[in-house]
């Protein structure tokens, strides 16, 4: 009979400042040394669950707690945050918020630091731990030296020091490029089995998390646990759908394809499914594409001719960038962490200047305009909404820009009503911002840059923290504000984005384009997908299992057909 | 936004391998000699002290060049002003008047005026090199370590680090809210009336105030489930033992203390008259 | 909620306020046209963490920031000034208790009661205490010091006046509760 480390019965969690309470009944046992994984999209409850776990909840969020929650035995409440973080070791969704420490080692060390262990026995754990998580050359670097994985690395060896019996990720995939989070995931696993520590991930990424084995997963919905099952099992059920959550992509395309999934095995990890069996249907994909959908034809919007840029130490960090986005396009920008995607962002609404090259708009030359000018034509939307709203009014915040460029109150008001109309945020125009959702927020600040009508639309990672119901809602309003007739940029790190959603990827690496084509070609090449720190997706992976004749030609008709489905069918989420 | 800020130069020195704690005492002290004494052999001998430590860091002058810029101008600036509104300072504070040339009113310019704001000057460049080399041979790592060394709460020193470990994030964050703002037309230039400015910055400034309190929240719980404040005191890894080098140090400095006090009050006045002792 | 001290949140918020008042005393300081005297949005936001974080922090986060900034920036601290910053950022925080802004009230009492503190402390603070450290530790001319510092006091306590009640107003409308909230069709 196994351990229970934690149980969870008839527990309730009601925040003080809400007036509904987040948890409601939750009955849950996890064992000694098992790895669970919980999804649910935000507002399911599952942060303030993972909160109950480390202590945060009721010590740092106060509220009202009924019913028991035993870690390690002990009732939760009765102890303090600090003999529960002897118990519990938290990786923080947020690695720059979570690195506290000046350097990498003093970071690790910091809890020993707390513990008021000598400087010297410090010193050699802390070199201990970071080898053990391969962070070991880093020890006296600054945190904006290191890239997100290894600003993880240093996170999981700050807990790992302590040699806590429970592991505890809060979205430990939230900020990572795709290729950085596959080894996060296999890190996980490795020290999961090394250390035999009882280990939680909260993420809402499961075809990744599912990278490696887990022992069973957890669905959360409106603070209760609506699925608690092994991994196939929830794959071969409805469970995901129901809750629009996103499932793995080669489930949903065996889901289209017409397959019976069986509830029995090797549906979590596509290495192991019973190919065999789905074999013949998937021979047989729905075809859907549309033809004749080529935009060639349109006239070249943006050029990019033969861009470089240097650091002011002289550094360069892009070079010999061109290329030409044509009016009405949809365009993702794609790679590794500080390759220069945002810079090259920079460059293209005039915040940075280019070392040389040209930046042409509409066949005007624009290199050396001022940002104001280059805000007529390009607007910049960025990855936080915090970063970029100073009014506490909506409707201020959407007039700033038009009110900054003296246009008359009277033509103000008309333009920004119809503005949050276009944006669903109408009704709202006269709440304080502060009221909004994150979502609704990065809408706000999407329908500021909007209402000064930018023939270009450049979004930094529009996506970034959204869970795939807010997820599909920001994505299908930017294809609409596509479809008006505005040429959209996007940087993203999320795979599924750029293969929905754009037509067009362009690739940067090692400083300069290392591709430019459709992403379902990006990511069904081998060469590209490893320069640049991408993942190759699971569909190509599926059709080369099951010998399919063309594998790149089914990832496009499986997003095709996906597309039908969600537009036409009943996966199809509609905007608010 | 290009201003650049003062940062550790990581070198091989007998300055650099002294303790924080040591370099922030001797600082104190040093700047409390020079700030307390207007004797100028004192502050000469200072000064010319300061050079032989700043050639023994191993630091350049051009490292540190920019500050230096803006402390020339700051000091040629703040030594106009005193002319202007006090020329005959030093004759107040000598007692004696040797006029050197002649100009209209009270701005006649006298030998005890000059050597009044030469004293003047003197202080700053008695202080300059010694806070210079204070913050660039001291590892940031070491700096709340040594204040809680020197008897600053854990706490209290443990909020000088976060501050030393955000000022960089906040300043990119100021830059890039700036740039956002900009690109919606907002004009930071003196091309615009004040109001205007005012209202300007505002919009970047709230932001940015905003952003940053939100922080405030993720890092007190990521300290907090990482143990801090558990205990009354707490030990440091980036702390070093003293060795003898700092002792000397210490001690040097302690003694330069107490002499500049002793022969600054000895006399029962903080200036030293050589018109006085010419007479 | 019960507000101690030193607890990990206040030592956190002074951290971060120390740094962001380094960075709005560097880069937000609005140029009036009059020479050498700006608009200092740091003392705006030093009143703003004074009322929400309480006395301590203000000390703190005005005398480390202000420190900081000048050693960073400018090589050497000011320590006359310095202390002031940090006066003035332990008397605005002298009403947290009776504005208490976490309620997210803040209206003409609360604005009166803040300002009147804040024009009051950096009276003190600018026109009388910065001179006199100024005489006493830099042994400067007494008309000079004055005017200095009468001007940067000026234009503070207006500073604050304006700026720290907006920004006071803005983080009051935070924390109102959103429940009581309609759709307009």
């Amino acid at each position: 009979m196994k351990k229970p480390m934690i149980s969870f019965e008839n527990y309730s969690f009601h925040y003080r400042s809400q007036a509904e309470p987040t948890l409601k009944n939750i009955n849950l046992t996890i064992y000694e040394g098992e790895k669970i994984v919980i999804v649910g999209h935000s507002g399911s409850g599952k942060s303030t669950l993972a909160h109950c776990i480390n202590g945060l909840v009721p010590f740092s969020y106060k509220g009202t707690i009924s019913g028991s929650l035993k870690i390690a035995g002990k009732e939760a409440k009765d102890q303090n945050i600090f003999a529960l973080s002897a118990l519990v070791g938290t990786v923080l969704q947020d690695p720059d918020g979570q690195f506290i420490g000046l350097t990498v080692g003093e970071d690790i060390a910091f809890s020993l630091e707390n513990d008021c262990v000598e400087t010297d026995v410090m010193q050699r754990r802390t070199l201990e731990a970071a080898k053990l998580l391969d962070i070991d050359h880093r020890l006296t670097h600054r945190v904006h030296q290191l890239s997100g994985g290894q600003k993880q690395r240093t996170a999981l060896a700050g807990v790992m020091i302590d040699n806590v019996p429970i592991l505890l990720f809060d979205e430990p995939l939230a900020n990572l490029d795709p290729a950085a989070g596959k080894y996060a995931i296999e890190l996980i696993d490795r020290i999961h089995q090394e250390a035999k520590t009882t280990t939680i991930i909260v993420e809402h990424r499961l075809e990744d998390v599912l990278h490696r084995k887990a022992d069973r997963i957890i669905v959360m919905n409106e603070g209760q646990i609506v699925g608690d099952m092994p991994p196939n099992e929830l794959l071969a059920s409805d469970i995901l759908a129901k809750y629009t959550l996103r499932e793995p992509l080669y489930i949903t395309a065996l889901k289209h394809a017409g397959c019976d999934l069986p509830a029995d095995g090797g549906l979590e990890h596509i290495q192991k499914l019973d190919i065999d069996e789905f074999k013949d249907k998937l021979n047989h994909f729905p075809n859907t594409r549309a033809p004749g959908k080529t935009r060639h034809d349109a006239a070249p919007i943006l050029e990019l001719r033969d861009l470089h840029f240097s650091y002011r130490n002289g550094q360069q960090l892009l070079k010999n960038i061109s290329t030409v986005i044509s009016k009405g396009e949809m365009v993702s920008i794609v790679g590794k962490n500080g390759t220069g995607k945002t810079t090259l962002a920079k460059l293209l609404c005039g915040f940075e200047n280019p070392a040389q090259g040209r930046i042409v708009y509409n066949g005007e030359d624009m290199t050396n305009n001022t940002i104001k000018e280059f805000s007529l034509r390009v607007g910049m939307v960025m990855q936080n909404p915090n970063q970029m709203i100073s009014k506490h009014m909506i409707f201020d915040e959407v007039a700033l820009g038009l009110r900054v460029r003296g246009v008359p109150e009277a033509e103000i008001k008309q333009q920004v009503n119809r503005t949050l109309k276009i944006c669903g945020l109408y009704p709202f125009r006269n709440w304080p911002v502060s009221a909004l959702s994150f979502g609704q927020k990065k809408r706000v600040t999407i329908a500021a840059i909007l209402v000064l009508k930018p023939e270009v639309m450049i979004l930094d990672e529009p996506t970034a923290g959204q869970d795939f119901r807010h997820y599909t809602d920001i994505m299908e309003f930017l294809l609409e504000l596509n479809r008006q007739g505005i040429t959209i940029l996007m940087i993203t790190h999320d795979m599924h984005l750029m293969l929905e959603y754009t037509s067009r990827a362009i690739v940067i690496g090692n400083g300069t384009i290392l591709a430019d084509d459709t992403p379902a070609n990006i990511l069904t090449d081998r060469e590209v997908t490893k320069l640049a720190h991408l993942k190759e997706t699971s569909l190509y992976a599926l059709a080369v299992r099951a010998g399919l004749e063309h594998p790149r030609e089914f990832v496009q008709q499986f997003i095709d057909y996906d597309r039908e489905v969600r537009q036409h069918g009943s996966r199809n989420v509609i905007l608010s | 936004m290009a201003a650049e800020m003062l940062s550790y130069l990581d070198r091989n020195s007998p300055i650099h391998r002294l303790t924080g704690a040591t370099k922030l005492l001797c600082f104190l002290m040093w700047s409390a000699a020079a700030m307390l004494t207007y004797d100028t052999r004192i502050l000469l001998a200072m000064f010319i002290g300061s050079l032989v430590l700043f050639k023994l860091s191993r630091i350049r002058v051009q490292e540190v060049s920019f500050v230096l810029i803006l402390i020339l101008l700051f000091l040629m600036i703040n030594n106009i002003a005193i002319y202007l509104f006090s020329p005959q300072e030093g004759v107040n504070i000598y007692g004696t008047s040797h006029q050197l040339v002649h100009l209209v009113g009270r701005y006649n310019m006298t030998l005890e005026q000059l050597f009044y704001q030469f004293n003047i000057t003197l202080k700053y460049f008695t202080v300059i090199p010694a806070a210079l080399l204070f913050i660039v041979t001291t590892n940031p790592s070491e700096f709340a370590a040594s204040l809680n060394r020197i008897g600053v709460s854990y706490r209290i020193s443990f909020a000088v680090a976060i501050a030393l470990r955000y000022i960089p994030d906040i300043q990119r964050d100021f830059q890039t809210i700036a740039q956002a703002q900009q690109a919606r037309g907002l004009d930071m230039s003196r091309k615009e009336t004040l109001g205007r400015r005012v209202k300007n910055t505002a919009s970047i400034v709230v932001p940015l105030i905003f952003s940053s309190l939100d922080r405030i929240e993720v890092i007190s719980n990521a300290m907090e489930l990482r143990g801090f404040g558990k205990n009354n005191k707490r030990t440091w890894y980036s702390a070093r033992p003293f060795s003898v080098g700092d002792f000397i140090a210490m001690a040097g400095v302690a003694v330069l203390l107490a002499v500049t006090l002793i022969v600054t009050f000895y006399d029962g006045n903080r200036f030293y008259n050589p018109f006085l002792a010419g007479v | 909620m019960k507000k101690n001290l030193f607890s990990t949140k206040t030592i956190v918020a002074v951290g971060i306020g120390a740094a962001v008042f380094v960075i709005l005393g560097r880069f937000a300081a609005i140029p009036t046209g009059v020479p050498n005297t700006t608009i200092e949005t740091s003392y705006a936001f030093l009143a703003l963490m004074s009322i929400v974080f309480g006395p301590a922090a203000g000390l703190l986060i005005g005398f480390i920031g202000h420190a900081l900034k000048d050693l960073l920036f400018y090589g050497a601290p000011w320590w006359s000034w310095v202390a002031v910053s940090g006066f003035v950022g332990l008397c605005f925080g002298l009403v947290w208790k009776k504005i208490n802004i976490d309620e997210g009230v803040f209206a003409k009492k609360q604005i009166i009661t803040f300002n009147i503190t804040q024009a009051t402390a950096q009276a003190i603070g600018w026109f009388l205490l910065a001179p006199v450290l100024d005489i006493l530790i830099y042994a400067e001319p007494v008309n000079k010091v004055f005017t200095q510092a009468i001007v940067a006091g000026i234009a503070n306590i207006v500073s604050v006046g304006v700026l720290g009640t907006l920004l006071l107003l803005a983080y009051a409308k935070t924390r109102v509760k959103t429940g009581s909230l309609q759709k307009d069709a």
